[in-house]
């Protein structure tokens, strides 16, 4: 969420789903295929388009479900965000739609942006985009004059190359038509992962602590010094898209990894496993033998979600109780136990000691003693605590204090950076475009049915029997022209591997695209995908990438 | 067949027959033959009567005239001045006062009958239904233009409201009163919907208005339109209606190229749209809340109430329904006013009524005569009498929903007031004539198994409870019935009527009451002497192909 | 604000609210099977009816909106017989074929039955209208002779959902709840949310995986772990088993909503593959070095016996871990270390994985999946 970040000074959803399902007037899908991905959503949207009849726009490359529901589908190429954005708000400002008077006093960096845009008249953007230009003026008017209109995205935007300026150029978008701050309006990034949001705002980040608290911050690093009692890197670290290769390189000699599967979720696979062959010691803390413990050399045994107590933080910055419900199966541990003793035993074996300070031990009698530690070095999490949100306190942070209501709508009056940046942001072509070789683009995400790596759901019965392979969606054109029919097997094939599964054949794809998933090890799509990294935030454009497809 | 010009009706209950009624009533045939008037005038005997002190009675349709007290030796006197002259005996006319009951509406009745009188089918088969030159040379568009130039809408919705028209769907609510909700709700924009999703079996009445006058419809709505404060009118059409649905798109397309429908209506500023939407064959469509729902496009399936659609109506928006009858009546009364309506038919029914009589008459068909003429005249006048050989038994009015009418009861006049005084029903003005070869319980049957097909479905009472009836009634037509079941109806038909959502599950209920109410002992005979009096019902169970029903459960 | 009178209780209620409602907030039930607050009224059933005053006919009061100065009666000799004969009518059309149901209790149609002192075994059909079992979805058990046509499975797809898969069809007698154009729940575009299952007040639709599962010995509401949106669910667990996953009414975030991974997506926890003793590799517990993988064989095949798992118990694991860490952070700096920890773990593990990173091991080297 650096885009965001750098925008306003906060990356997080600006606003919360309820009130974005209840009181936008108009609304801006991107690269999120809510229906399938955050399902709950995406059925509240369909219900505020069918009882207040709120106005959506979805720009897809593909035919996702929500489209359905959608006034206006443009179907832009892959990785032609910037040009679709930018030539939205070219015809914005063309016809004077743009709110002055937020931008005059809650934002800076207007004429430079302005000037940028203006570089996007509608038909260049509909030349790169190959949305026609009518369908663009068209989208513009339904954006910018149903207010409060929110935008809504997730990994669509973020997964490529140029994700942070995706994201930056829809920030822009809100701010040119005055839309944040206010209820039904915001920007809306919807994480992925149920805790994603909690991991980055524990701190599970190499550039921040707990509540964004930067790395490189003097104050910040002493802060944390005196509470844990021990000297600490100013040293920003790797990113997971830079450790991998480190540990291919030796220069990483020991993982510790918790509840991932990089083997399945990482680009690139063949270079991942590659790179977890040649680390020293890697330990995995898992639930189940994934895909990435044939390269463990030590597996520790942790817990599912109803076998712990804790808190997740939705994409809504919604802090929520998780309750054990069973104890640990077998002799598995709860994470929290496992990872403590394992603190404690490295501080008493290793050469590096602690001093004795407020919260440098590691002697935790449950997980409310740990959230409590949270919230007195976490500004953000400050009036978090289990015992509030038992007796059914609804916190969105930030939560100031013990009595703070907590936080619904984020930059309301004032943006965290204090006035908004407008961002010029260029339209940049994607890394890897199909050639004769590999004459189609993929496309890769998830499905209903299935999460992420597949770990749990291949190991949910009801799931597998109704979808129970993976499927590779090819266009009906295609499908004609490869000789195709709906049963065959197809196999796709990227410079950097290859999958084979059976096809379905659907114009949920245009032409010239095919669409995979990453939920089955015998056809994981980032076998294929490319791991070029966005400058900024380091995610890869898993969203884009040149394949060949052949019937097998 | 025969036909006569007027009907004598001589009183014959126990005073009456005290008093020399047998003897009045021969001396009546004797004056007929010596006039020669035998062959056109018929002579028949009513026996309920209410109380009179005027006893003997004797009237004479189609005047209604009533005569009393009447002695024998007057009749030579009556059959010359009334029949033979033309003209009312004055000195024999009963005092109004010792009138009761259902005698009294007669002299309401105000001067003599004319065999038909057509208001809202005046133009139907007279002109040419696909010209609107023709309808207008036929006083066409007469009512809009002094409407729209000459009126405000609330004059509009006054006039209706003076002339006392009520609903002619079934219901008989007062039209101008609906047509105040309407303009008086709140709420932007309101819509005129008609309803010509006529589908009680036997009825065809607002068929022959759209056939045969079809701009006359067209005209109807854009008044409505205008009094309301609507723009836009829809028609909902029975499916089945081919004919009507072209003839009134045909209407609508030249009214529109005649500046008769769109924008500025006659210079007036009004404008008004009207869109067609035939239906698909449901009968509940034709209640109104469902037929919304139908043309919302969703499934026919009744709203709960309130709110009414006169507030909460399409896309719910204030809404006037009304039927395709109802709205014809209306042009006549802006055309002639309120005062000139309120002359037709009788003071709490004013106007006419179309029926459409089938069964056991001589003339079946489709007659309009003015409100509070009695079944007996109905009957005997305008169908022609009974068939040959055939006695009247009963009457069954309004399709489905209407109710059964003994023969005891066919002097009632046919107004919404005496008929709803003595527990029946008007309904669409279908009026089934059944003779003694009608099986009072396969009649019941019949209209359940309608009912329980029908049904939409939506409501547990009359989904379920249509279908428990008509268990019972299958079960006596079989010989198979106890006296125990008999207690059933009530019972069933009381919750019915009690809960259920919408007047198809109310109505349903009512030919269960009916048949125990008017014909038990016919009823009782099925299961007692195990016989049916009509010959109609087998008496044995039907066997249907034994099937076996067994759960079938899936494989663990 | 609208002032009636229930049962002789003065009662304020926002205009437009529901009899039935106001009934409700002022702590009187009536008895109901179509109705479900968070969908919209319906009407169908009847059992609901009250008396008004001054109205000719007993109305439904789910659907009937408040008028000042009302009166309404909702309990009296002539309602209960209304509500028997109801309850009487639907119970002929029901067929219990006596199988061991998914359902959380006892269903609030056969709540009522009881209640109202109806015997099942007498009242209900003699013989089923529909193949029990009707619908192939894996995970959603169809029985239409339970059906009693209150219609909150086709609200709830088309109100919670916005699928509209379930609609009805036929009318009269034969009105039934159907699929699409009756086809099978999948081919009619069913996301398998199982909305209709948690709307179900007779177990028409029920839960196929915990079918004969019984009643749960606790119910613990917990945060769903699959997306980003963090719905609140139950799980219902016997003998320390989930056994099934109801939706809580209470659910900030989604109310009775869920998606297909949240309600039917449990049963990974109780896989045989879980891992549930630590496991190390056979060269850790011999002290051996680590054996390297032959040469042309694919990444991560090892056929080195030393390469092997072996099932150890806690201390081991632990100790060689830290050892191995604590090894490579003296001897290579702090920054040879990696941690990579989890969107899928709670804050609290979050929270101590960042302090291992930073206070244990000395490095910023931690990072999760949150950009991928």
């Amino acid at each position: 969420m650096a885009g965001l970040a750098t925008s306003f000074g906060s990356g997080a959803m600006s606003n919360s789903m309820d009130d974005v399902a209840e009181n936008a007037a108009s609304m801006l899908i991107i690269g999120s295929n809510t229906t399938e991905q955050h399902p709950v959503f995406g059925a509240r949207i369909r219900q505020a388009v069918l009882r207040r009849g709120m106005k959506l726009v979805v720009a897809d490359p593909r035919a996702i479900d929500i489209t359905e529901f959608a006034t206006l589908h443009l179907r832009q190429k892959s990785g032609s965000d910037i040009a679709l954005l930018n030539g939205l708000m070219y015809i914005i400002l063309e016809k004077g739609w743009e709110d002055k008077e937020f931008i005059q006093t809650r934002t800076e960096g207007f004429e430079d942006f302005k000037a940028t845009v203006m570089q996007y008249p509608p038909e260049k953007a509909a030349e790169i985009t190959g949305i026609p230009v009518a369908k663009l003026y068209e989208a513009a008017e339904i954006l910018a004059t149903n207010k409060p209109m929110a935008v809504v995205w997730a990994m669509g935007i973020t997964q490529h190359i140029v994700g942070v300026r995706n994201v930056m150029d829809l920030a822009n978008l809100q701010m040119l038509l005055g839309n944040m701050g206010v209820p039904g309006g915001g920007v809306n990034p919807l994480r992925g992962q149920n805790n994603v949001q909690g991991a980055c705002d524990m701190g599970g980040l190499p550039n921040v602590y707990p509540g964004y608290q930067a790395v490189p911050l003097e104050a910040v690093r002493q802060k944390f010094e005196a509470a844990w009692g021990v000297p600490l890197s100013p040293q920003v670290g790797m990113v997971l898209t830079e450790m991998m290769p480190a540990a291919g390189e030796g220069k990483i000699k020991a993982l510790y990894i918790v509840g991932e599967n990089p083997v399945m979720s990482d680009p690139d696979s063949n270079h991942i496993r590659h790179c977890l062959q040649s680390c020293d010691f890697l330990v995995l803390q898992e639930i189940f033998p994934s895909e990435t413990a044939a390269y463990a050399d030590v597996l520790l045994a942790g817990v599912s979600f109803a076998e712990t107590t804790g808190t997740f933080t939705n994409t809504e910055r919604r802090v929520q109780m998780v309750h054990q419900a069973i104890s640990p199966q077998g002799e598995a541990r709860e994470d929290w136990q496992i990872t403590a003793e394992l603190a404690k035993r490295i501080l008493e074996i290793g050469e590096r000691k602690v001093a004795a300070a407020p919260l440098s031990g590691w002697e935790y009698a449950n997980t409310a003693q740990i959230m409590a530690e949270v919230a007195a070095v976490t500004p953000s999490y400050a009036g978090v605590s289990h015992e509030r949100l038992e007796r059914g306190d609804h916190l969105q942070w930030p939560v100031k204090d013990a009595s703070h209501p907590g936080t619904p709508i984020l930059h309301v009056g004032q943006f965290s950076r204090g006035v908004g940046k407008f961002m010029p942001i260029e339209y940049v072509s994607p890394p890897e475009l199909p050639n004769d070789e590999y004459p189609m683009i993929l496309n890769t995400g998830r499905v209903l049915y299935h999460w992420h790596g597949g770990e749990m759901t291949r190991r949910a019965s009801g799931l597998m029997e109704i979808y129970g392979q993976a499927l590779i969606e090819v266009n009906p054109d295609d499908a004609v022209h490869m000789g195709l029919d709906n049963t065959a097997r197809v196999r796709v094939t990227s410079r950097r591997g290859s999958i084979e599964a059976e096809a379905w054949v659907t114009d949920r794809v245009p032409p010239g695209m095919v669409y995979a998933n990453f939920h089955f090890p015998e056809a994981s799509a980032n076998e294929l995908t490319i791991a070029a990294l966005d400058p900024t935030c380091k995610i890869p454009g898993y969203k884009v990438c040149a394949v060949k497809v052949e019937v097998v | 067949m025969k036909t006569v010009r007027s009907l004598i009706l001589v009183s014959e209950d126990e005073a009456s027959n005290r008093l020399g009624a047998r003897t009045l009533f021969q001396n009546l045939q004797d004056a007929l033959q010596e006039f020669d008037l035998q062959e056109e005038v018929m002579l028949s005997t009513i026996t309920d009567i209410g109380r009179s002190d005027a006893l003997p009675l004797v009237i004479v349709y189609p005047e209604a005239v009533v005569y009393g007290p009447v002695r024998p030796e007057d009749a030579h006197y009556l059959i010359e001045e009334h029949l033979y002259k033309g003209r009312v005996a004055e000195d024999l006319l009963a005092p109004i006062r010792q009138l009761s009951g259902r005698i009294a509406w007669l002299r309401a009745r105000k001067g003599t009958l004319p065999a038909e009188k057509r208001v809202v089918l005046r133009r139907a088969g007279r002109i040419d239904p696909e010209s609107i030159d023709d309808y207008i040379i036929n006083d066409g568009y007469l009512a809009l233009g002094k409407a729209l130039t000459k009126m405000t809408p609330a004059e509009v919705i006054a006039e209706i409201d003076k002339s006392g028209l009520q609903g002619r769907g079934g219901a008989g609510f007062p039209v101008g009163r609906k047509w105040s909700f309407v303009a008086g709700a709140s709420g932007s924009p309101k819509y005129v919907v008609c309803n010509a999703d006529e589908s009680e079996p036997g009825t065809f009445k607002d068929r022959l208005i759209m056939e045969g006058d079809p701009f006359a419809l067209v005209e109807a709505i854009t008044l409505a339109g205008y009094a309301v404060g609507a723009n836009t009118g829809y028609i909902y059409i029975r499916g089945e209606y081919a004919l009507a649905y072209q003839r009134l798109e045909n209407a609508i397309e030249q009214a529109t190229a005649y500046g008769m429908l769109g924008e500025n209506i006659f210079d007036s500023g009004f404008s008004f749209h009207i869109h067609m939407h035939a239906g698909a064959g449901a009968y509940v469509c034709g209640e109104e809340t469902a037929l919304l729902e139908s043309l919302e496009g969703k499934r026919g399936e009744p709203r709960s109430r309130p709110p009414y659609p006169v507030t909460h109506g399409l896309w719910g928006k204030p809404t006037l329904v009304n039927n395709v009858e109802t709205l014809a009546n209306t042009l006549a009364i802006i055309c002639n006013g309120a005062q000139w309506y309120r002359s037709l038919g009788t003071l709490s029914s004013p106007g006419t009524k179309v029926y459409t009589i089938m069964g056991q008459v001589n003339a079946p068909g489709v007659i309009e005569v003015p409100m509070g003429i009695t079944l007996r005249e109905v009957i005997s006048i305008y169908a022609r009498g009974m068939k040959p050989g055939s006695t009247f038994k009963l009457a069954q009015t309004g399709g489905s929903s209407g109710s059964i009418i003994p023969a005891s009861l066919q002097d009632t006049p046919m107004d919404f007031e005496s008929f709803r005084k003595a527990g029946v029903s008007l309904g669409s003005g279908a009026l089934l004539i059944c003779d003694e070869t009608t099986c009072i319980v396969d009649l019941a049957k019949v209209l359940l198994q309608f009912f329980r097909f029908e049904s939409c479905g939506k409501c547990t009472p009359c989904r379920v409870g249509t279908q428990r009836a008509y268990e019972i009634l299958k079960r006596i037509t079989e010989g198979q019935a106890t006296l125990d079941d008999l207690d059933e109806f009530p019972r069933l038909a009381g919750q019915m009527e009690q809960t259920s959502n919408c007047g198809l599950g109310q109505s349903a209920a009512v030919p269960l009451r009916d048949i125990l109410k008017y014909f038990r002992a016919e009823v009782e005979a099925h299961i007692r002497l195990g016989v049916c009096p009509a010959g109609v019902c087998p008496m044995t169970v039907e066997r249907e192909s034994a099937q076996t029903k067994t759960p079938v459960l899936a494989p663990a | 604000m609208v002032n009636i009178t229930i049962n002789g209780n003065a009662i304020q209620v926002p205009s437009g609210t529901t009899v039935l409602r106001a009934a409700e907030q002022a702590g009187i039930t009536i008895p109901t099977l179509c109705d479900h607050p968070d969908l919209h009224p319906f009407g169908g059933c009847r059992l609901c009816v009250v008396e008004v005053q001054g109205a000719r006919l007993p109305m439904a009061s789910c659907t009937l909106p408040v008028n000042e100065g009302m009166v309404v009666t909702t309990e009296s000799p002539a309602l209960t017989k209304s509500r028997r004969t109801i309850l009487e009518l639907l119970m002929s059309n029901y067929y219990d074929s006596g199988y061991k149901d998914g359902q959380k209790e006892t269903t609030q149609f056969m709540r009522w039955v009881k209640h109202y002192g109806i015997s099942v075994k007498k009242a209900q059909a003699p013989a089923p209208r529909y193949p029990v079992n009707s619908d192939p979805n894996p995970v959603i058990w169809v029985d239409m002779n339970k059906c009693i046509l209150c219609t909150r499975c086709v609200r709830a797809c088309a109100e919670i959902q916005g699928r509209f898969v379930w609609s009805q069809g036929g009318r009269g007698f034969n009105t039934r709840i159907v699929a699409g154009a009756e086809t099978t729940m999948l081919e009619a575009r069913c996301e398998t949310c199982g909305a209709c299952v948690a709307f179900c007040p007779t177990g028409a639709l029920d839960n196929r995986l915990s079918m004969g599962a019984g009643k749960p010995s606790t119910v613990v509401t917990t945060t769903c772990a699959y997306c980003g949106v963090g719905c609140q669910i139950d799980l219902n667990v016997k003998d320390n088993h989930i056994i099934r996953v109801t939706s809580n009414p209470d659910a900030s975030v989604n109310g009775m909503a869920m998606c297909v991974k949240g309600r039917y997506g449990y049963d990974y926890v109780h896989h045989p593959e879980r891992l549930s003793k630590p496991q190390v590799r056979r060269y850790l517990l011999k002290g051996e070095p680590k054996p390297k993988a032959s040469a042309g064989a694919n990444p991560g095949e090892n056929s080195d016996p030393l390469w092997d798992w072996v099932e150890t118990d806690w201390d081991t694991a632990l100790r060689i871990t830290a050892e191995k860490i604590a090894q490579a952070r003296d001897q290579h700096g702090a920054d040879s270390v990696g941690v990579l920890t989890s969107a899928k773990c709670t804050n609290e593990v979050n929270y101590l994985m960042n302090k291992f990173t930073r206070q244990v091991v000395g490095t910023n080297n931690i990072d999760h999946c949150a950009r991928l």
